[in-house]
């Protein structure tokens, strides 16, 4: 921490003015969306305010414990907001693939970054561990998110064709073959595409952090550079134990598709 | 080769007892909404029946590997689905998913020709005609070599003359290699002609069963 410039709260207070500004904007314009913009804000300080104690609590214990308890809550949440995120109604047992690619798709990662590439000892510091968590667990959920959309909607949408391939003997896996191959470029490409802007059009906000920080910009990179090839990692292993195992979801044990019980 | 005992579907079809001759030909005419879709379906195992038992060569239709009964009880639905791709990659696909050799292109030609669609085999099928595609997808059907051909209404979108083509081509196939065909068909012209048993469903139920002579 050498040469961080404390902000206080004071200063702090007077960043408030921007969202003085935007409520001031939003009321005279008429947008009637003052009340939303001010329990954003509200809650943005209290539950930052809050996290920041919470924090400050588990670096001082580093306990194996605590650090396991909050990668579990942070599960839950991810898997909270997945199901939240996608606008339609979502089966019970495709629920339970994404549950399982989650927890293994970023655990696997998680560990493998922790052990693996950055070596920290004890493995479960919760200063590397709880941030590093973070960022993976929340890229691969935007991917997950994305490619259960997708393959819902695909599942829907191509429905003759998955019957068509059906009455010719195909699998199910054949005849879902091109909907999971389009649903996994469709689930990763956002992680692809944030690879090309970084650096250029932005500097990430765990590299700004550490920059700010007081860490050379140079080592600040080396973070970067291995967390971003984790979260591509992670977000590819999460989205193809998703689409491997999802299509499945669809079918009964005579390989028909499950809804199609209402045909004519 | 079908054996149907009590078999219910929902409130579209409900029959007590029908059998399907292995090695004859089957038209299954009615009105609309008699049923006929539903019952090539379930000979497909594409749909479930709630009540009732199926039998597939003595054997129940439940019990059997669905995939495979679909490599050998094959049907042709009456809108043909066509994937993307050119006629090339849409005649192999049907050898391709039921996990047999592709065949080579003298052969796909061959296919076609015999059906009077005379394509290139590199021509994209999104510009296809109903009855292009109608043809396309029964020549993919045939190049597998089914036991059982399953039509539902095969020549819906074909002009006269093409329909005597295509009929010939089919009746050529089964009587000439002793397959199976059961045909859905609206028309009761072509059930005289090319049936040799006619069975008539009426809301679901079996009105009559008529052997042609």
């Amino acid at each position: 921490m050498n040469g961080i410039v404390e902000i206080g709260p004071w200063r702090l207070l007077s960043a408030y003015v921007f969202l003085i500004i935007l409520l001031l904007l939003v009321n005279r314009q008429g947008i009637g969306k003052e009340k939303e913009i001010f329990i954003s804000a509200l809650r943005m300080t209290v539950q930052l305010i809050a996290v920041g104690y919470i924090l400050v609590y588990i670096f001082e214990q580093k306990h194996v414990a605590i650090t396991l308890l909050v990668l579990l809550v942070m599960q839950f949440f991810a898997v909270r907001n997945i199901y939240d995120r996608v606008k339609v109604p979502i089966k019970k047992k495709l629920r339970h693939v994404i549950i399982l690619s989650m927890v293994a798709g970023t655990g696997v990662t998680i560990f493998y970054f922790l052990v693996l590439v950055i070596n920290i000892d004890p493995w479960y510091e919760p200063r590397y561990f709880i941030p590093i968590a973070g960022m993976i667990i929340g890229n691969s959920m935007t991917g997950i998110s994305l490619g259960v959309e997708r393959l819902i909607g695909e599942m829907k949408s191509k429905k003759e064709q998955i019957e068509g391939a059906l009455m010719l003997g195909a699998t199910p896996r054949d005849a879902t073959a091109m909907i999971v191959k389009d649903t996994f470029t469709a689930a990763i490409m956002p992680a692809i595409n944030t690879m090309v802007g970084m650096g250029i059009v932005f500097l990430p906000g765990m590299m700004t952090g550490q920059i700010l920080a007081g860490l050379s910009p140079l080592i600040a990179i080396e973070y970067q550079i291995a967390i971003m090839l984790s979260i591509i990692g992670s977000v590819t292993i999460t989205v193809f134990i998703l689409t491997r195992l999802g299509y499945i979801v669809f079918f009964n044990r005579w390989s028909q598709l499950e809804e199609n019980q209402h045909d004519r | 080769m079908f054996h149907l005992k009590n078999v219910q579907f929902k409130n579209i079809l409900n029959i007590n007892e029908l059998a399907i001759e292995a090695g004859k030909i089957t038209c299954i005419v009615g009105e609309s909404g008699s049923g006929k879709t539903t019952l090539l379906k379930l000979f497909n195992h594409l749909i479930n029946f709630e009540q009732g038992q199926i039998n597939y060569r003595g054997e129940d239709l439940k019990k059997l590997d669905a995939i495979a009964l679909r490599r050998e009880v094959i049907l042709v639905p009456q809108t043909p689905v066509i994937f993307p791709g050119t006629v090339r990659d849409n005649l192999q696909i049907g050898l391709l998913f039921s996990k047999k050799e592709p065949a080579a292109d003298e052969r796909l030609l061959e296919e076609i020709h015999g059906l009077g669609l005379y394509k290139q085999l590199d021509d994209q099928t999104d510009t296809f005609s109903g009855g292009e595609k109608q043809r396309l997808a029964l020549a993919r059907v045939l190049l597998m070599d089914p036991e059982v051909l399953l039509l539902d209404e095969p020549t819906s979108a074909l002009d006269d003359n093409t329909v005597d083509i295509v009929m010939d081509r089919i009746l050529d196939y089964i009587k000439s290699r002793q397959k199976t065909l059961i045909m859905v068909t609206h028309s009761k012209q072509l059930a005289q002609v090319a049936g040799e048993i006619n069975i008539t469903l009426d809301k679901g139920s079996v009105l009559s069963i008529e052997e042609v002579a």
